[in-house]
């Protein structure tokens, strides 16, 4: 299990290749990116994204850790950045492996929906408007009463 | 203890984090004590459905015990992922 909390940016085909290598017993991987969406009416200059550092590791280490246990999973990985990232830029990523697929998404989909509204995290987008902190939405709250 | 304010609220108070000298039992009575301080706490504090809090880098209530506590965070909900 690895987790990293960082603001450098990460290789997607480094990290997926690392994870995938060394998990002869695991016969699914799955990962998922985040990246940076631009607003299509209002051009955006940057994201910056404040995190409390101590708490965020702690946090998803908690939830790493809950996956594993609830999708009998061989590995996980999550790498979070903070700090101010452009529009296409990667965010973040999750990687899961497990025996079979069907454990392998329904964990990376756990992991997402918690990182969205447990991991603290604050996103603001700075645009030639202004800047707003991005709010969260009742959708991302509703996803967690499935799990 | 040490108190840290994040996102908004950070910028509404105007300070990422200080310390307070407290005699407060639980949560409510500490934004209780920092709001009747000045008016910037007040409007920081407005509207605690908007809040969250966490001790000790927990996620907590309000209504939560502040014995042995250190370190009380507040914030508006998390936008991770």
């Amino acid at each position: 299990m690895r987790v990293c909390v960082q603001h450098e940016a990460f290789d997607l085909g480094t990290e997926s290749a690392r994870f995938a290598a060394g998990h002869r017993d695991m016969g699914a991987i799955v990962t998922f990116t985040g990246i940076v969406r631009d607003l299509p009416d209002d051009p955006m200059e940057a994201m910056e994204i404040e995190h409390y550092p101590g708490m965020t590791e702690k946090a998803i280490t908690a939830m790493a850790r809950e996956a594993v246990t609830r999708f009998e999973l061989g590995d996980v990985l999550v790498i979070h950045r903070y700090g101010r990232l452009q529009p296409g830029e990667m965010i973040m990523m999750v990687a899961t492996a497990a025996r079979h697929r069907k454990n392998a998404f329904e964990a990376a989909t756990f992991l997402m929906d918690y990182l969205k509204s447990r991991a603290p995290f604050w996103k603001r987008e700075i645009s030639a408007s202004g800047a707003s902190w991005v709010a969260a939405t009742e959708e991302d709250e509703a996803a967690l009463s499935r799990w | 203890m040490d108190v840290l304010y994040f996102a908004w609220v950070r910028e509404r108070i105007g300070l990422p984090r200080e310390v307070v000298e407290t005699q407060a039992a639980t949560v409510s009575e500490l934004v209780a004590e920092l709001c009747a301080r000045e008016e910037r706490y007040a409007a920081a504090f407005e509207d605690l459905s908007a809040l969250r809090v966490a001790l000790d880098q927990e996620l907590a209530d309000f209504d939560a015990s502040l014995e042995g506590v250190r370190e009380v965070a507040f914030f508006p909900p998390m936008t991770g992922g």
